[in-house]
């Protein structure tokens, strides 16, 4: 329930632009300075700390004077937070809801940063020189081998649908997705599919009659599949999976062939910050080599266009305007509307 | 008088220059300008689509007024340029999404049209194109307002190219202007240099007028000088003529005076009437021997502007004038030794060397005392030709070489014997003229070694 | 000898005419070219002076005619203007000698005699003394026989002399006709020319007596 409040918090902001004072923090860590500490450099974030820790390591073996406090929260939160200037003295913000990190970025709440020689961003990797991706990680449909057995796996949306139309009562209560009225990252894969893939409302017509379970998370999602709970789950973020279900276990991860999204996950110096320059060189640190190696170690993807031209299924959300337009009060309401009609009908 | 005036290629360079900046700079705002007004007619063309594509998702209905916006009206800005996006859309004054603080169009947009304008929006300079379009709502037409604002990031990060390019113009411009204004300044000025250096290298009696082809412009100039040169020449010339006269009119009745008073000397016996008999001799040849060398150095003046170029043997001209001299030396048995083994070969003018050997030969006899003797020998020395004249006369005196060539000026020591002192500057003149020098030392054991050279044919 | 004075200024041609007569020569005057040519036809001359501008003529055109008609009596040019180049030409034309006005009689003399030396003694003109000959011209004295030369000096004291045997000269009066005017002497310079003149005669049985304070004069044997 907690969500559907933040969800409706961040409604009402985007909506009438107030400031809602406050913002709901979901771990708040501080690694100390390894010296005498000379700085504090503040992170706000959306990855989890277990995630993250790794890298954080690192960068203050680089500067050991420096104390990391790193605070997770929802994209919801984050974004409330900087447009209500309800976390000053943050110096990088990190989310995967990219429309959200778009929005802060074009109405100006991001601070401009050069980055140094011999670190480059592909354009869709990038904007203006306000945001950073520094990992894309494909959005992927999780599958129980076990709940399938006998039955072809299904590689594209055509199949799928198929699948669960031909053999409702197998899925029917077991099927799961995000609610995109209470999750941002949600809304914005559900946004990004509809707009790229014929098929997305069908499957959600599909998925409609089978009684599906919502969820606010990708780890939720996970959870219940692994429990047994679901026996299919769409939309989870596959770097999550991943480490869940090693090749041999009972979860499958099925990269849809005929559109699979790939998630950016950006990083802006608010305008806000009390230490830009400490934000800009962390910044600079994780699109470093060492950045790279630490983010591909602790199973994020890094940034490589490498991986579009191997897998053509594969489409990055690209970092442009265009993410406004789904933030949009009327047409997020439409959208919403159209959803809950397709999947919210019992 | 230099400093005060700019030289000509430094006034053609400055003006050519300061006009070659005037254009760079021209150039420069020009091309800013044009390719200014290009990049924001096409950030407004863009603008303008991306607004009309959200007027025409507009629907009117009994609950209101709703709009679809396609995500391309906003992907394209975005692919144009990574500008900031703002919209706003407008029903009756309210506003029915987007930003609520976008700043309004000054004028309410008419037509089908949108219009465009700039405004400070969120810290930043805004390009805002606005449509208006009617809505029917419950049965009453409602103006709507669809407004897509654009910062002018890309508009001024292409502003800020042409900026470079357009300087890089400029200052190329310029350089190249810079390199053709030397080339044409020298070419301009190159008849100028070469009218110069025809003039310059002309020797100091040359006054042929100046035949050097130059360009219109400076005829006026050398039309002036021709003609200041020739009424030089023409001045030198009556002067010459005027002295041969006055020579004629002088001496024919100095003749007769010197001629009667010879007469009437041989027949008086008294030594009182003698004496200013000899007087008036004396300054009979006094006057007529001035008469004769002024009449001399204005034939040297005369010809060494237009100087006869004839192969010579300085020998035979010597051997020529020694032997004319010969019976005035023997009056004072005063013995001329020539010694002249061979041919000399010069080029010269023939009138001018004989006037100038003459004169050396007759300053020699004239202050050699009697029963001496005047060597003279005529020798091909390396490059030069060589006439040396030794007498055993008075020598310098202590004076100058330089003192005893000058005009009129005559040595300290030689007030008794008659002369004008135009003789030695009528030698060095002509050796001058010659490129050859003259030279007086004096000679060991009394009298004076004179040396006059000229360069060998 | 026999001059031909051609020169169109009555006064000079007078008073040159008169001072070569002081000298002992016949002189013809003619003051135009056509006179001169009359005077050529009517008798022959030693010499000829001319003057280069004549009212009839230029000496040039005289010149070329005269030496046109194969005549070969010497002619000396004289001139007022003494331009060099007039110099050059009138020898080119066949000038024997030039003389620039006023003259020198004594050079005037010189050059006479250079010329008919050059010629080859175009004129007899030994003349002949008790006990000795004189040859002006050669500057030659013969005594018993035996020739000797004369200095220029020598020789014109000699033939001052000559002209007026016993006849006292005073010591200015040889002077003036020794020197040039234009050179300073003093009347004992002429001392040392009379010794020489005498050790010359020495022989000839003529001797130069000395009246002290008063001059010379010469006596012949």
């Amino acid at each position: 329930m907690r969500a559907v409040h933040a969800a409706l918090a961040l409604i009402a902001a985007l909506m009438l632009g107030t400031a809602a004072r406050a913002f709901d923090m979901e771990e708040d860590h501080v690694f100390p300075a390894a010296t005498a500490q000379v700085a504090q450099l503040s992170i706000l974030s959306t990855t989890d700390t277990a995630v993250f820790g790794p890298l954080i390591a690192a960068y203050q073996a680089r500067h050991p004077g420096v104390a990391v406090r790193y605070t997770v929260a929802s994209s919801q939160q984050i974004y409330l937070a900087v447009t209500a200037a309800a976390a000053p003295g943050y110096d990088v913000v990190i989310s995967s809801a990219m429309d959200l990190q778009m929005k802060l970025a074009n109405d100006g709440y991001a601070r401009a940063h050069a980055l140094p020689p011999g670190v480059a961003l592909p354009g869709w990797a990038q904007w203006q020189d306000r945001l950073f991706a520094f990992a894309q990680e494909p959005v992927v449909v999780l599958l129980s081998r076990a709940a399938l057995k006998g039955l072809a796996l299904p590689h594209t949306r055509r199949d799928l649908i198929a699948l669960l139309r031909d053999d409702p009562d197998r899925f029917r209560g077991r099927v799961g997705t995000y609610d995109v009225r209470a999750s941002g990252t949600g809304y914005l894969f559900a946004t990004q599919e509809a707009r790229q893939s014929d098929s997305f409302w069908r499957l959600a017509e599909v998925m409609g009659t089978l009684a599906p379970r919502l969820y606010t998370s990708s780890a939720d999602m996970i959870a219940d599949l692994k429990s047994g709970a679901l026996v299919l789950a769409t939309n989870v973020i596959g770097s999550y999976a991943a480490p869940q279900f090693p090749p041999g276990s009972d979860g499958q991860i099925v990269e849809l062939q005929d559109l699979t999204l790939t998630l950016l996950r950006t990083a802006f110096i608010p305008r806000t910050a009390q230490r830009p320059d400490l934000g800009g060189g962390f910044i600079d640190f994780l699109l470093g080599p060492e950045g790279y190696r630490l983010i591909l170690a602790s199973g994020l993807p890094p940034i490589g266009g490498a991986a579009f031209s191997d897998a053509p299924h594969l489409r990055p959300i690209r970092l442009d305007p265009g993410l406004l337009v789904y933030l949009d009060r009327l047409k997020r309401q439409n959208f919403l509307e159209e959803w809950t009609a397709a999947l919210v009908r019992h | 008088m230099r400093s005060a005036a700019l030289s000509l290629r430094q006034r053609l360079m400055l003006q050519l220059l300061v006009i070659a900046a005037v254009l760079a700079v021209l150039l420069y705002l020009t091309v800013r300008t044009v390719a200014g007004r290009a990049a924001e007619a096409t950030q407004d063309g863009i603008l303008g689509a991306a607004t009309i594509a959200i007027a025409e998702q507009l629907r009117g209905s009994e609950a209101g007024v709703s709009v679809d916006i396609p995500y391309s009206a906003f992907s394209i800005l975005g692919s144009i340029s990574e500008d900031r996006i703002f919209y706003r859309i407008d029903v009756a004054g309210q506003t029915l999404t987007g930003y609520d603080d976008l700043p309004l169009p000054p004028k309410p947009p008419q037509g089908q049209a949108p219009v465009y304008y700039t405004s400070d929006y969120k810290q930043a300079e805004v390009r805002i194109s606005a449509v208006s379009r009617p809505v029917l709502v419950a049965n009453r037409v409602e103006p709507v307002l669809v407004m897509v604002g654009q910062t002018r990031l890309g508009q001024a990060a292409i502003a800020a190219q042409v900026a470079k390019v357009a300087a890089g113009l400029g200052i190329g411009f310029f350089a190249i202007a810079l390199v053709l204004s030397l080339v044409s300044a020298r070419s301009v000025l190159r008849p100028i240099d070469l009218l110069a250096a025809a003039v310059g290298r002309r020797g100091p009696r040359d006054l042929r007028s100046v035949e050097h082809p130059t360009p219109k412009e400076l005829r006026p100039l050398v039309v002036s000088l021709n003609g200041f040169i020739a009424r030089l020449r023409a001045a030198l010339s009556r002067t010459e003529t005027f002295i041969a006269e006055a020579a004629h009119h002088i001496r024919t009745p100095l003749a007769t005076v010197r001629t009667q008073t010879e007469i009437a000397l041989r027949q008086s016996e008294d030594e009182a009437t003698r004496r200013t008999l000899r007087a008036v001799i004396r300054a009979v040849e006094e006057s007529s021997r001035s008469a004769g060398q002024l009449l001399d150095h204005a034939t040297v003046i005369y010809r060494a502007e237009r100087l006869a170029d004839e192969a010579l043997d300085l020998a035979g001209v010597v051997r020529g004038v020694t032997e004319a001299l010969r019976p005035t030396a023997e009056l004072k048995d005063i013995a001329l030794r020539l010694d002249a083994p061979g041919p000399v070969p010069v080029r010269g003018d023939r009138m001018l060397l004989e006037s100038a050997v003459r004169n050396l030969l007759d300053n020699a006899v004239k202050y050699s005392p009697d029963d001496s003797e005047i060597g003279i020998a005529v020798r091909a020395e390396g490059a030069r030709a060589t006439l040396r004249v030794q007498d055993r006369g008075r020598g310098l005196g202590g004076k100058a070489k330089a003192d005893l060539a000058e005009r009129f000026h005559r040595g300290g020591n030689v007030a008794d014997v008659v002369g004008s002192g135009l003789g030695l500057t009528i030698v060095e003149e002509v050796a001058t003229a010659h490129g050859g020098s003259f030279d007086l030392s004096d000679r060991e054991g009394g009298g004076t070694c004179a040396l006059f050279t000229l360069p060998l044919r | 000898m026999r001059f031909l004075l051609v020169e169109d200024n009555d006064a000079l041609a007078a008073s040159v005419a008169d001072r070569l007569r002081l000298d002992g020569h016949a002189v013809d005057r003619a003051a135009t070219l056509g006179a001169a040519a009359d005077c050529l036809r009517a008798t022959g001359y030693d010499l000829i002076l001319l003057d280069i501008m004549l009212p009839d003529g230029d000496g040039r055109d005289f010149l070329q005619a005269h030496r046109a008609a194969r005549r070969d009596t010497p002619v000396i040019v004289t001139t007022a203007r003494a331009a060099v180049a007039e110099r050059i030409d009138m020898l080119d034309l066949g000038a024997d000698d030039y003389l620039t006005k006023p003259f020198d009689f004594a050079e005037l003399e010189a050059r006479c005699r250079a010329v008919l030396r050059r010629r080859g003694g175009a004129a007899q003109t030994v003349q002949t003394f008790p006990g000795f000959t004189f040859d002006p011209l050669t500057a030659t004295l013969t005594i018993d026989g035996e020739p000797r030369e004369l200095r220029n000096r020598e020789l014109r004291l000699l033939e001052v002399l000559l002209a007026a045997p016993e006849r006292i000269f005073s010591k200015s009066q040889l002077c003036d006709r020794l020197f040039s005017f234009a050179e300073p002497v003093t009347d004992n310079a002429i001392e040392v020319y009379v010794g020489r003149l005498r050790k010359k005669l020495e022989g000839s049985g003529a001797r130069i007596e000395t009246l002290r304070g008063v001059g010379y004069r010469l006596l012949l044997a």
